[in-house]
């Protein structure tokens, strides 16, 4: 009966060392109030000053996405009250942003679609108000306060909460890939809003829609989203009217709440800032940007394709994070090592204790030149696949090199012909009547002469040598 | 010694002929013996000046001579000074003191001059007669039932009474200019840009700038030099490099065609009028050519400030809002009240008319009617100049429509108050330097004369206005003293 249509507004922190807007450094986790300067705290007489960073950060998210670059951007004021935004307006982009236009593609159901994005423009963060500190009073915090950010908005091209998801998703791995943003949603650098609206089936009257502010992860997003779908096809099938406002998702109860109408809505006043000149924008400054991109998601995805014949599963899982798409490729670069069996070993392996820890590329307790090594000793066949997840899970959990406990616990597997020869002869003199058998047609009893030959060498005997030495010498 | 200029000054502190503690104390002697009648001074920074003197003295004594060592300034409070309270005329910020120094005040600190005290000034700027200011009336010291002008009415009446020998000013629509002339002082007011605005207390962003108060337009070039220039903190001051004003102004004077707006003179006060031309004559006499040119547009001038400056003005006073600093309402129950309280106990009526136009001005569905109609009213005035200056050098006018007004007389009517500025807002709506210079007297007041100038002419103005000082004494004429 009803179409969803959504919108999302992403707002992204980009890791500029200092400040928008002053020389503040943009650390998180600092003490109360350390991170903000008199600029910060919108002292009187003081003035912003755009850093470059910043700017250099949003061209290259807009040429990610193909978008036009403005040359002439303009920074307006966006005027309201609120105790953690010290200067009573946000400095924001409003008439023209720096990037207009683009799009990104999203895969559902393995469909290609292309979410269009309307515009994404720079901003300042504003600080935090804490509720919870003092009984009767709110605390504020304006380390956050200037912190950089792109607020990148879409058209209201999705349908569902999945492909919102999916959307979210791939501008998460893009900002990350061009390292313009560490993307951490819990400490706030990566968070939306979703705009909703239900139309009839068929129909081309876009409904009226609701807001949700400030979801921080991508669940959220999703619970929100359907949440909201539901509330408001609810609504309508009763025969009324979803109400304009802006909503909050309450994660711990799963559901959406009323935080203003239309009517309470502010007006913002926007005006150019007469204390920022427009931002100029050299077509020089473009190409150097240009020349200096990061291979983007989409692109490595098609050349792992080619380049390591992987399928999209593993593609996908290796490629989302920029970091373990390169702790892959560290690993394979400059060895024979075979790509499928890499990429298994990293799926399986690595991300499952990964997992386990919550713990990014960067924090890997295992090196990808050690994992090489280990890799290498089992095509090698120095040692078993099964030997070499035991190995793994030493290194992983003592920091113990691959080498160093392979030589140490004696793990080298028995590849000596001339060694093994001699076990396999004593083993056939030892078992005539079985050597019988087996030459009279029981195949099967080859199994129980290499249990007999691993038995012997405690495990350690190679089971293709074993195996070819067997067949030969029990033919006779 | 308090008759003398900053260039005297400057010769006879180098000539060892007098002390920089010397001079200090002599000035602030005059604050206190006549301020309390004229109430020139929100702060006088005794301690600090004396200390500070002192640090010169010593200097000089070993031979570091700083380019304008020992020498006493006001600030105007809207400039922000370490350790030092600056209350831009208000409630508001009556206990607050800045953890910086505004630029300007760190150039004059750095340049070896002594800060005496702060100067009175119309609350938050805002204002044409220093009447708004909570800290009092300023007198006029030509006559003490007559305002100084405004805002930087203190600024103005102190370098008139020769409490000082010069001081700083801010002028957004006149607020150097149009005191300087009401006090028969020099006050120059530099191209948009030409000096920084960090740390001097934003009223109307793209209309504030800063500038000096001295009694000739040589101490104006002195001064001006050492406070203009790029600052990277303040991102629309400009690159253009600075001249020696001092040395430019002082060289030999050249020709100059000068522009005379007919709607600067018409329907003008009779005896006003006749001072103009008779100054206008003895220019003629002197080098200066003369030209009938036209601003039509600069009539709507004050209407487009009046709707620009109140919008600005309405976003930056926002930060006064009693969380982080300033004055704070006691017994509040929520932050709504905490706004609403704070705001309307430390905000005096005009700060308070120019907030609710301003954001009347910027309100959704009157913003295309009131703010951007008034931008375009800019950017033709702007139009306007730029054709005025490809046929002459300067633009003269008077400085104001009359001599200062009755303390108490315009009060009760804002539009009257406004029309005072109907000369000088233009030039800052164009962003254009600009000075007055004492031209004359009406009833014993003064009359100031104003040269505007083509965007960074600073040099052009000064030379023609010592020029003009070289061949009459307007400027030498004090009031005088009970």
């Amino acid at each position: 009966m009803w179409d969803p249509v959504i919108g999302l507004e992403i707002h992204v922190q980009l890791n500029t060392k200092s400040k928008i807007f002053s020389p503040a450094s943009t650390d998180f986790g600092s003490d109360q109030n350390t991170q903000a300067c008199a600029i910060d705290l919108g002292m009187p007489g003081v003035l912003p000053v755009l850093n470059e960073e910043a700017v250099k950060m949003a061209i290259k998210f807009g040429l990610a996405i193909g978008a036009n670059i403005s040359d002439n951007s303009i920074f307006a004021r966006k005027n309201y009250f609120y105790p953690d935004l010290p200067k009573g307006y946000q400095i924001s982009q409003y008439e023209i942003p720096i990037v207009e236009g683009g799009s990104i593609n999203i895969i559902i159901d393995g469909q290609t679609k292309t979410i269009n994005i309307t515009r994404a423009h720079l901003e300042e963060d504003a600080g935090k108000s804490i509720h919870d500190l003092y009984p009767n009073e709110t605390a504020i915090d304006l380390n956050r306060a200037g912190t950089p950010l792109i607020e990148i908005v879409s058209e209201p091209e999705m349908k569902s909460a999945a492909e919102a998801v999916q959307y979210l998703k791939n501008i998460h791995s893009l900002v990350r890939y061009l390292g313009i943003s560490d993307g951490n949603m819990q400490e706030g650098s990566f968070r939306c809003d979703a705009n909703i609206s239900l139309m009839k089936k068929g129909s081309e009257v876009l409904g009226t829609r609701a807001e949700i502010k400030n979801i921080n992860s991508f669940k959220f997003v999703e619970n929100a989203i359907n949440h909201e779908i539901q509330r408001q096809s609810d609504i309508l099938d009763n025969g009324d009217n979803v109400k304009q406002e802006t909503r909050l998702y309450d994660p711990s109860k799963d559901e959406t709440r009323s935080m203003r109408s239309k009517e309470e809505a502010n007006d913002y006043r926007y005006f150019p800032d007469p204390d920022l000149l427009p931002v100029s924008i050299t077509s020089k400054l473009i190409e150097d940007i240009k020349s200096n991109m990061p291979e983007l998601p989409s692109t490595k995805k098609d050349r792992f394709k080619a380049q390591y014949k992987l399928n999209d599963y593993d593609i996908d899982i290796l490629t989302n994070n920029r970091e373990l798409s390169e702790y892959f490729e560290k690993t394979i670069e400059g060895t024979d090592l075979n790509a499928k069996t890499t990429a298994n070993w990293i799926i399986t392996e690595v991300l499952a204790l990964a997992n386990k820890k919550n713990i990014g590329v960067s924090e890997y307790p295992v090196s990808y030149k050690n994992l090489k090594n280990l890799l290498s000793n089992v095509q090698s066949e120095v040692i078993s696949s099964k030997q070499a997840k035991d190995v793994f899970e030493r290194m992983w959990n003592n920091g113990e090199d691959a080498q160093y406990i392979i030589e140490n616990e004696g793990m080298k597997q028995i590849s000596d012909t001339d060694e093994l020869n001699k076990i396999v002869d004593n083993i056939i003199k030892n078992n005539y009547k079985s050597v019988e058998e087996y030459q009279n047609g029981k195949d099967k009893l080859l199994g129980f002469f290499v249990g007999q030959v691993m038995k012997e060498t405690k495990g350690k005997g190679n089971p293709k040598l074993i195996n070819e030495i067997l067949k030969v010498k029990l033919k006779k | 010694m308090h008759n003398k200029t900053v260039s005297e000054l400057k010769k006879a502190i180098e000539k060892k002929e007098v002390s920089s503690l010397e001079l200090t104390s002599l000035f602030i002697n005059r604050i206190k013996n006549m301020d309390p009648e004229l109430n020139s001074f929100i702060t006088l920074t005794e301690e600090h000046a004396i200390d500070k003197a002192k640090i010169i003295d010593k200097e000089i004594s070993k031979g570091i001579l700083r380019p304008l060592s020992g020498i006493p300034l006001a600030q105007k409070d809207i400039f922000c000074t370490k350790d030092i309270k600056t209350t831009c005329g208000s409630k508001m910020l009556d206990n607050f003191i800045s953890p910086y120094d505004a630029t300007v005040v760190e150039k004059l600190n750095d340049a070896g001059m002594v800060i005496v005290g702060k100067t009175n000034m119309d609350e938050f700027a805002m204002g044409s007669s220093n009447e708004t200011s909570f800290f009092g009336d300023v007198k006029n010291p030509w006559d003490k039932d007559y305002v100084p002008g405004g805002s930087s009415g203190g600024s103005a009446a102190s370098v008139s009474a020769r409490l000082i020998p010069c001081s700083t000013g801010t002028d957004t629509g006149g607020s150097i200019r149009q005191p300087a002339s009401l006090t028969g002082i020099c006050g120059i007011k530099p191209t948009y840009g030409r000096v920084s605005r960090f740390g001097m207390i934003a009223f109307a962003s793209s209309l504030d700038q800063a500038g000096v108060f001295t009694r000739t337009a040589e101490d104006s070039a002195i001064l001006l030099t050492h406070i203009s220039g790029f600052d990277p903190k303040d991102s629309t001051s400009s690159k253009n490099p600075v001249p020696d004003y001092a040395a430019d102004c002082t060289k030999k004077f050249k020709s100059l065609i000068i522009g005379i707006p007919s709607e600067f003179l018409d329907g003008l006060d009779d005896k006003v009028r006749e001072v103009f031309d008779e100054n206008i004559r003895i220019l003629e006499k002197n080098g200066c050519k003369f030209k009938k040119i036209s601003l039509k547009s600069s009539k709507l001038g004050v209407s487009a400030y009046q709707v620009v400056a109140p919008a600005e003005c309405s976003s930056n006073l926002s930060r006064y809002d009693g969380v982080r600093f300033g004055y704070r309402a006691k017994n509040v129950k929520n932050i709504e009240e905490l706004y609403k309280k704070s705001r309307s106990e430390a905000f005096g009526p005009e700060v308070k008319r120019r907030i609710l136009i301003g954001t009347y001005a910027l309100s959704a569905g009157y913003y295309d009617a009131y703010y951007l109609k008034a931008q375009k009213i800019r950017k033709i005035i702007s139009n306007e100049f730029e054709d005025a200056f490809k046929e002459v050098d300067l633009i003269l006018g008077p400085t104001t429509p009359d001599t200062a007004f009755k303390l108490g007389e315009k009060t009760n009517d804002p539009i009257a108050m406004y029309l005072s500025d109907v000369f000088t807002v233009s030039t800052n709506l164009a962003g254009l330097p600009a000075m007055s210079i004492p031209m004359g007297f009406k009833n014993n007041l003064p009359l100031g004369l104003q040269i505007i100038g083509n965007h960074f002419d600073e040099s052009k103005i000064l030379s023609l206005a010592h020029h003009y000082q070289n061949l009459t004494d307007w400027h030498t004429k004090s009031p005088q003293e009970n």
